[in-house]
């Protein structure tokens, strides 16, 4: 059975419009113009238990507004959603006590109180029996390494810290189901590692299903097997990573580090994307031609230092993509 | 319950950490009382007509406004304002709570423990230095206890509607800085309401505001007889549903239509 069933959801908002300046502002208080704003134009998917899926998409483009729905915070305007066999909004007490969440821009736990007053606070919220409490609240203290950081009032926490305590109290009721929205937003390198790889164990050891929004594409890379594309509120690519490639290009990118920096490159099968300095790079279709017998040919023809081959960053994907979908 | 106990407790323990706030509030609170016991004893001097209230019971009156100040829906819950505006209240969407009694129970805990911490200290100094007296009888003290009971029930009530209004404007001004006045003139804390002109008293008496204050203040000075505490008690939480039902009501629109943006 699926997890969450999502078939056509559709939320518009209205927006009240006016006109730059004084004159739009005076204007304005007789008569309001209002625009329809499609955040939702018709999105559909589904998700199996354990799945651990990417859903990522420009600023605006209905990604929050998705999770908030699935959450029951947000009532759609049309559409069906289903999830764990609950439709969110209607019973959302019974459904957000299946539900963890994390808002990465915000924090759910008390700013003035210490952090172990935060989840027992939580405990008390969602029903914890105590004994069960305490098991899961040690494990996660562990496993997120938050021993030294439980009596801290959270205003004093790092940002990387309190993202981590964040997720801690987000699994303190053992919710099947998790929504992670930007996570990593502003973590330096060692708190993004630490989140993605716990992320990482809570999925595949506990099955927990978790919908995960970013807008950084290592995190997409390191953790999502399933990846929806979303923009202009309509679903533009749902599936393997891999398969997302595939379907927006084949190519290949080829980066060369030279002996000098003003040497002019040139090859029929190969076209240079970018110069800076003594780093070239250099794209190919690898049906045209083999990287191997790309490589062999340049070789032969410029001095190289060092080169490379890698698939164009996700990013580089993605953009195309949105690209493609404007045009 | 336990969860709505405990975030009360959580409120009142992260309250109780400003010592310095509370220590700032109880010497303005001594200050404003001297000045308006001041001005009260000059119209008092110079006065030539029976007035509804003796000079002692104004002076009583007056500091128990002062201690019970806190009490008053005179300022809102600003955190609320913030978390609407920065949007961190999807996370209070996002529990297995009645938001409604969440909110009441935030407003109650905001109410209370301030007032608990001033209170005290100051009515003690007012009773043993500023010419504050006790209640006549034991059934008066026990009218006014009731009856503020009953004005915290009514003040949360009042505050959480007025709070929950912020759904609607997100910037929260108006409404917020009108209540306030609005309470403050038809309450008693301005004016104790018997001194008010008689062609306004039916008004006054319709409004549920005298349950916040000048019930409680006349019931410990023997003004209202103590045997009608519980007709007292009754109204205010008439008054109290009546703020509860229409909270409820409103928040029930807001969360329909609410906009929770960004992410």
């Amino acid at each position: 059975m699926a997890h969450i069933v999502v078939e056509n959801l559709v939320k518009t908002f209205q927006v009240a419009e006016r006109q730059a300046g004084t004159w739009g502002a005076v204007r304005g208080l007789v008569r309001r113009t209002h625009r329809t704003v499609h955040a939702l134009d018709g999105i559909s998917f589904e998700l199996r238990p354990g799945e651990l899926v990417g859903y990522i998409g420009p600023n605006g483009a209905g990604k929050s507004t998705t999770v908030k729905m699935l959450a029951g915070i947000l009532v759609p305007t049309s559409g069906r959603c289903e999830v764990l066999g609950r439709v969110p909004w209607k019973e959302r007490k019974a459904h957000v006590q299946q539900l963890g969440v994390v808002f990465g821009q915000r924090t759910q736990l008390w700013w003035d109180l210490p952090v172990v007053e935060s989840f027992d606070l939580l405990r008390d919220i969602y029903r914890v029996p105590a004994d069960r409490y305490r098991v899961l609240r040690d494990e996660l203290t562990e496993r997120l390494n938050l021993g030294s950081l439980l009596d801290t009032p959270v205003r004093q926490l790092s940002l990387g810290q309190r993202m981590r305590c964040d997720l801690a109290a987000s699994l303190l009721h053992a919710p099947p189901l998790l929504f992670l929205d930007e996570p990593t937003i502003g973590l330096d390198a060692v708190s993004k590692l630490a989140v993605r790889e716990f992320v990482q164990t809570l999925n595949r050891e506990r099955g927990v299903t978790v919908i995960l929004t970013t807008h950084d594409m290592d995190d997409i890379e390191a953790l999502c097997s399933r990846v929806i594309v979303i923009g202009g509120g309509r679903i533009l690519s749902d599936g393997t990573l891999d398969a997302l490639r595939e379907r927006v290009t084949r190519e290949r990118w080829l980066l060369l580090d030279l002996e000098e920096a003003d040497l002019a490159i040139e090859d029929p099968d190969a076209e240079i994307l970018r110069r800076d300095g003594q780093r070239v790079t250099l794209r190919f279709d690898p049906a045209r031609v083999s990287p191997a017998q790309l490589i062999s040919r340049l070789t032969a023809r410029y001095p190289i230092r060092d080169l490379f081959v890698q698939n164009p960053p996700i990013e580089e994907i993605i953009a195309r993509l949105y690209g493609g979908q404007e045009g | 319950m336990r969860a709505y106990r405990s975030l009360v407790a959580a409120r009142f323990r992260v309250l109780l950490q400003y010592r310095a706030a509370a220590l700032a509030g109880m010497a303005t609170q001594l200050f404003w009382g001297l000045i308006r016991v001041m001005i009260f004893e000059a119209f008092y001097r110079s006065t030539t007509r029976p007035q509804p209230m003796r000079y002692s019971e104004i002076v009583t009156y007056i500091w128990l406004g002062q201690a019970m100040l806190g009490l008053l829906p005179w300022n809102f819950d600003t955190e609320v304002r913030n978390m609407l505006r920065s949007g961190s209240v999807v996370y209070e969407l996002a529990r297995p709570l009645d938001l409604y009694t969440h909110w009441y129970c935030r407003a109650f805990a905001q109410r209370v423990a301030p007032t608990l911490l001033r209170s005290l200290p100051l009515l003690t100094v007012a009773l043993l230095f500023l010419g504050m007296r006790l209640p006549p009888s034991v059934a008066s003290g026990l009218g006014w206890l009731l009856t503020t009971f009953g004005a915290t029930l009514l003040n949360t009530a009042f505050m959480t509607l007025v709070t929950i209004t912020m759904l609607w404007t997100i910037s929260g001004e108006g409404i917020q800085r009108a209540a306030p006045f609005v309470v403050y003139l038809f309450s008693g804390m301005l004016l104790p309401l018997a001194f008010w002109p008689a062609r306004m008293q039916p008004l006054l008496h319709f409004l549920p505001f005298r349950g916040m204050v000048d019930v409680p203040f006349r019931l410990y000075l023997g003004q209202i007889p103590a045997a009608q505490m519980f007709g007292e008690f009754a109204l205010q939480l008439l008054w109290t549903a009546f703020f509860i039902l229409a909270g409820r009501a409103l928040l029930a629109q807001g969360t329909r239509r609410l906009v929770v943006q960004g992410g």
